[in-house]
């Protein structure tokens, strides 16, 4: 049914879970951000996130922040997110998410949107700053196309929200791991692991931990209790200071923390917190 | 149902909520304060106490015969939402909110600010209860704006220059929005306008609709009759649905809000929201706002700071749909002329935000006639803009101010080293 819940169900019965990773679409430029897109997938990375550049990311920390302005300054159009959706799903297998603030959505229609992104082999989207609560029109057409759709859920909400929430998503929950925007954080707050505990509660099966996630060490402890873990400005920093290549080795580090636990990173086991 | 009794979160298919589900508990638990607030008779009392004792309400009503000749010789009366302290309108709303969020037990508040008046309005607040205060205004906004700036600043609020996106209001306005994701247990975003997801919008609102309560009596009372028309400058528009609000069930009265347009509402550089702009969602609401075809949004330019903001509130986004009130736009120099006509008939001194209300006036004092009676919200002086007036007319003398700044570098008094 979700081809993102299919991939993060397959990692889980290996006794392990989905490393996610983010990218912006056009940064530094479209081709480059394709090619950086294809090593994450070419990487261990089993799910992407592409983000669509946006004038006014307010849930998005100063990394991500760089990152988009100077895509939108180099010219980037909502266009190019179906074409980079394209380009990535001809090349890999691993399903594409698009990450978008809703203004743009609304503006191409949501209708549209849908269609296009279903027909350049999208997975589906992922609304920021969309809440199930005023998203009648894209529940309409996620559900008409089949298309994964993503709802936030926050340490603030209430179960009775975590369960909407639960309920309205296809594919995953986005568990925030914080109160607050993207960007490194050398703590994942441990209100990650309480939030999935209640999300589990209210019925969920796929909650992927993001915000703040940034190591392989990060990414095992989140995998030990979520189903996923969602990898975001780490990745464009690493592109931002060293190109696709070191995009590439920051997902294979990354990927490590998917591994068994003991000497996956020649460390002793007693430094892994299970 | 009456107009004046919507109460959101939607005015027709504006308002909402678009934001982080991380800030619902926030808006939720701000509601029920809110609204427990608003039924509240001690909290209608400290507030009535401090706009009687603080702010200076109820504030006058002025006739303007002298100006009204250059208005088709129409009866215009102003409200002086200039002569509240802090020298604007935006009080009224600043009080009302830091009093709720003294009750919700917040130690903090942050604000944005584009020209500064909300930020110098919520640093007063923070001073007189006590609490940490943190200012985000666009680094564009602090340079042309240095003064409020230091006012702030002199009043113990941090102020925060935003460097991200265009550097102006919307993006102060983001990076208070993610300082509130981020620090939402001990801190209220005292935001400025009748903008942003619900319940702001119906809350400024609420705090606001003193204005127009009172003027609707004095003007009663001063002539016998309703005005035919109530006139207000709109940039978010707080102001202006301040005064609209209590005229909203009375037919006999036109509502008009006027848009910042900048060089021309047909250039590219307005802020003329709604007669340029097309529905979206900004900022955590639905309503108008000026973007290009992909939805990213597009800079406003105005000469007035407090104007120069790519959206608008949603309650302004429905009346104009509805046919309520109607939005015309008003050019730089028609809202300049309009500052110095003010005050060279009447000794009032406007600020460039109200001016674009008083050009409108003149426009629609000419198109109604003499026996035509028109209420015009003067929502702010003009000192802070007497820079920009200065040098528009070609009357401050720059060298003099040059030299006198130079002279206070040679003695060291701007220096870092003043204090040592």
């Amino acid at each position: 049914m979700s081809r993102l819940a299919d991939v993060i169900a397959a990692r889980k019965a290996e006794g392990s879970g989905a490393l996610i990773g983010y990218l912006p679409v056009g940064y530094p430029d479209l081709a480059t951000s394709i090619e950086a897109a294809v090593a994450l997938a070419e990487n261990g990375v089993d799910a992407l996130e592409l983000g669509l550049p946006y004038s006014d990311p307010v849930m998005d920390g100063v990394v991500i922040q760089r990152a988009t302005q100077a895509a939108l300054a180099g010219g980037f159009k909502l266009r190019h997110g179906f074409d980079a959706v394209a380009a990535i799903t001809a090349r890999v297998d691993t399903p594409v998410l698009l990450m978008t603030y809703w203004n743009p959505v609304v503006q191409f229609g949501v209708d549209r949107f849908a269609d296009e992104l279903v027909g350049v082999g999208g997975a589906g989207l992922i609304t920021p700053d969309l809440i199930p609560d005023e998203a009648a029109a894209w529940l309409e057409a996620s559900d008409r196309t089949g298309l994964d759709r993503v709802f936030l859920a926050a340490p603030s909400s209430t179960d009775e929200r975590l369960k909407q929430a639960v309920d309205q998503s296809r594919g995953f929950v986005y568990a925030v791991s914080t109160m607050g925007i993207t960007g490194a954080r050398s703590d994942v707050d441990s209100a990650a692991r309480g939030l999935v505990s209640r999300l589990r509660a209210v019925g969920s099966t796929s909650a992927c931990v993001g915000l703040g996630v940034s190591t392989p060490e990060q990414v095992r402890e989140i995998l030990d209790y979520a189903d996923g873990a969602i990898v975001g400005s780490m990745l464009v920093k690493a592109l931002a200071d060293g190109g696709v290549d070191a995009v590439a080795a920051a997902a294979t580090l990354l990927a490590t923390g998917k591994g068994p636990v003991e000497g996956a990173l020649g460390l002793p086991s007693s430094t892994v917190e299970r | 149902m009456a107009l004046r009794d919507e109460l959101g979160p939607y005015f027709g298919e504006y308002g909402g909520r678009f934001v982080p589900e991380s800030l619902i508990a926030a808006l939720d638990e701000l509601d029920a304060a809110y609204q427990t607030a608003k039924i509240d008779p001690v909290f209608q009392e400290e507030l009535a106490n401090l706009h009687k004792t603080y702010t200076g309400r109820p504030s006058i009503i002025t006739e303007v015969p002298r100006f009204g000749e250059h208005a088709g010789g129409a009866r215009i009366i102003l409200k002086r939402e200039d002569l509240n302290h802090t020298g604007s309108h935006k009080i009224n709303n600043v009080l009302g909110q830091a009093l709720v969020a003294r009750r919700l037990g917040k130690t903090r508040l942050i604000a944005e600010t584009g020209a500064g008046q909300h930020g110098v309005a919520t640093a007063t607040a923070a001073a007189l209860f006590g609490m940490e205060c943190v200012v985000y205004m666009g680094e564009v906004d602090t340079e042309r704006q240095a003064l409020n700036v230091a006012r702030m600043r002199l009043l113990g609020a941090t102020v925060i220059p935003v460097t991200t996106g265009s550097r102006t209001l919307k993006d102060a306005i983001n990076d208070a929005l993610r300082d509130w994701v981020a620090n939402v247990d001990t801190t209220h975003y005292l935001l400025g306008t009748v903008a942003g997801p619900h319940p702001f919008p119906v809350m400024v609102r609420d705090f606001h609709k003193i204005i127009g309560e009172e003027a609707r009596a004095q003007v009663l009372e001063l002539t016998g009759a309703l005005p035919d028309a109530v006139t207000a400058c709109v940039g978010g528009g707080s102001n202006a649905m301040g005064i609209f609000h209590a005229f909203l069930d009375d037919p006999s009265v036109k509502l008009y809000g006027y848009e910042a347009a900048g060089d021309g509402h047909l250039t590219e550089r307005h802020a003329a929201t709604i007669t340029r702009g097309r529905p979206g969602v900004l900022h955590g609401a639905r309503s108008y706002l000026l973007q290009d075809d992909d939805g990213q949004t597009i800079e406003s330019h105005s000469i007035s700071a407090g104007l120069d903001y790519p959206g608008v509130g949603p309650e302004h986004a429905w009346l104009a749909d509805t046919g309520r009130a109607s939005y015309l736009p008003i050019t730089d120099d028609e809202a300049m002329q309009a500052l110095r006509l003010l005050s060279l008939t009447e000794g009032i001194i406007p600020a460039i935000e109200s001016a674009h209300a008083l050009a409108g006036t003149i426009k629609l004092g000419k198109e109604l006639g003499k026996d035509a009676t028109i209420l015009v919200n003067l929502s702010g002086r003009g000192d802070k803009d007497m820079e920009t007036a200065g040098k528009y007319f070609d009357i401050l003398d720059a060298a003099a101010l040059a030299d006198e700044d130079a002279a206070a570098i040679r003695s060291g008094a701007l220096g870092t080293g003043a204090s040592e």
